[in-house]
C-alpha cells in the first residue's frame, strides 16, 4: 500500500506553518522569561559597582554563555519569522508563496547564525577548555 | 418531509479549519475587531520597531566587540553617559515588556482554560511586567555613576 501523505503537512496533520508557529511561540516565551531576569540583573547597576560587577561575573561562565548563544538565536528567529508573519498578514496574496517564504525565513536565520556561532562559540570554547581559536 | 430528507443527505460540512481562511497558520489569525484587533496591530507595529531595537541590542551587546565579557559597571557608566543609549534602552524595555506580556496573554488564552486560573496567571504576568517596567525606568533615568567616584571616568 502506498504511503499516504497528509495534504496539510507532516506533523499530526498540522497545517502549513505549524512548525514555525510552534518555534515562534517557544522562542517568544523563552525571550520574555529571560527579559524578566535581565531587567532585574541590569537594575542592580543602580546599587553600585560592587553589586553590579558581582552580577555580571555570572556571564564569565561558559554554561551561561551557551545559554546566551541560545538567547541570541531565539531573538533572531523570532525577529526573522516575525517579518514573515507580517508579510503574510499585510499582503495576504503572498500566502500563495508560503513555502518559498518559509524556506527564505529559515535560510536567512541559518545564514545569520553562522557568523554568530563562530564569534560567540570561540569565546565559549575559550572559557570551557582554554581553546584559543 | 422534504426538509428532513435534505438535512440527511446534505454533504458533511468540513470541520472548521484551524489554519483559517488563508490556508496557513504562520501567526495569530487577525481578530475581527475591537480591543483584540488593536492588540493584534500593536504586536506587528511594535514588532517592526523591536526588529531594530532588540536585534540591534543583541548584536551590539552580545555579538559585537567582546560580547558580554566587557560588560561591567564602568562599561554601563560610559554607555549611559549618552542620552541616546538611555533612550534606546528605555524604549526597548517598554516595548519588549508590552510585546512580551501581550504574547504571554495570547499563549495563556490557548493553554489555560479555567477562567479563574487564566485571570490569576494573566494578573501575575501583568504585575511582574508593571513592577519591572517601573524598576527599569527608575534605574535607566536616575543612574548617576558620579555617586561612586573613581570607578568610571
Amino acid at each position: 500500500m502506498a504511503k499516504r501523505k497528509s495534504d496539510v503537512g507532516t506533523l499530526y496533520k498540522g497545517s502549513p506553518g505549524q512548525w514555525s508557529w510552534m518555534a515562534h511561540r517557544i522562542t517568544g516565551v523563552a525571550v520574555i522569561l529571560f527579559l524578566f531576569a535581565h531587567v532585574i540583573d541590569t537594575a542592580v547597576v543602580g546599587w553600585g559597582p560592587n553589586a553590579y560587577n558581582r552580577v555580571t561575573a555570572v556571564y564569565h561562565n561558559w554554561v551561561v554563555r551557551l545559554l546566551e548563544l541560545g538567547l541570541v538565536a531565539a531573538v533572531l528567529y523570532h525577529a526573522i519569522n516575525g517579518v514573515k508573519i507580517m508579510i503574510l498578514d499585510f499582503w495576504p496574496s503572498t500566502a500563495r508563496h508560503f513555502k518559498v517564504l518559509s524556506i527564505l525565513t529559515s535560510a536567512v536565520f541559518v545564514l545569520s547564525m553562522v557568523p554568530i556561532v563562530w564569534i560567540m562559540g570561540r569565546d565559549i570554547l575559550d572559557l570551557a577548555f582554554r581553546w584559543n581559536l | 418531509m422534504a426538509a428532513r430528507t435534505d438535512t440527511r443527505i446534505a454533504p458533511e460540512q468540513p470541520p472548521p479549519s484551524p489554519r483559517g481562511v488563508l490556508g496557513y497558520r504562520a501567526g495569530r489569525e487577525r481578530p475581527a475587531g475591537g480591543w483584540e484587533l488593536w492588540t493584534w496591530l500593536f504586536m506587528r507595529i511594535s514588532g517592526i520597531v523591536l526588529l531594530f531595537l532588540a536585534v540591534g541590542h543583541v548584536l551590539i551587546m552580545h555579538v559585537g566587540g567582546e560580547g558580554v565579557s566587557r560588560v561591567n559597571f564602568a562599561f554601563v557608566a560610559t554607555r549611559w553617559s549618552s542620552p541616546f543609549w538611555r533612550t534606546w534602552d528605555w524604549a526597548l524595555l517598554s516595548l519588549a515588556l508590552l510585546h512580551g506580556i501581550n504574547g504571554l496573554r495570547v499563549v495563556v488564552q490557548d493553554y489555560v482554560r479555567p477562567v479563574a486560573w487564566r485571570f490569576a496567571v494573566n494578573m501575575l504576568f501583568y504585575v511582574v511586567g508593571f513592577v519591572l517596567f517601573v524598576l527599569g525606568t527608575v534605574v535607566v533615568f536616575t543612574f548617576a555613576p558620579s555617586r561612586w567616584p573613581g570607578v568610571a571616568r
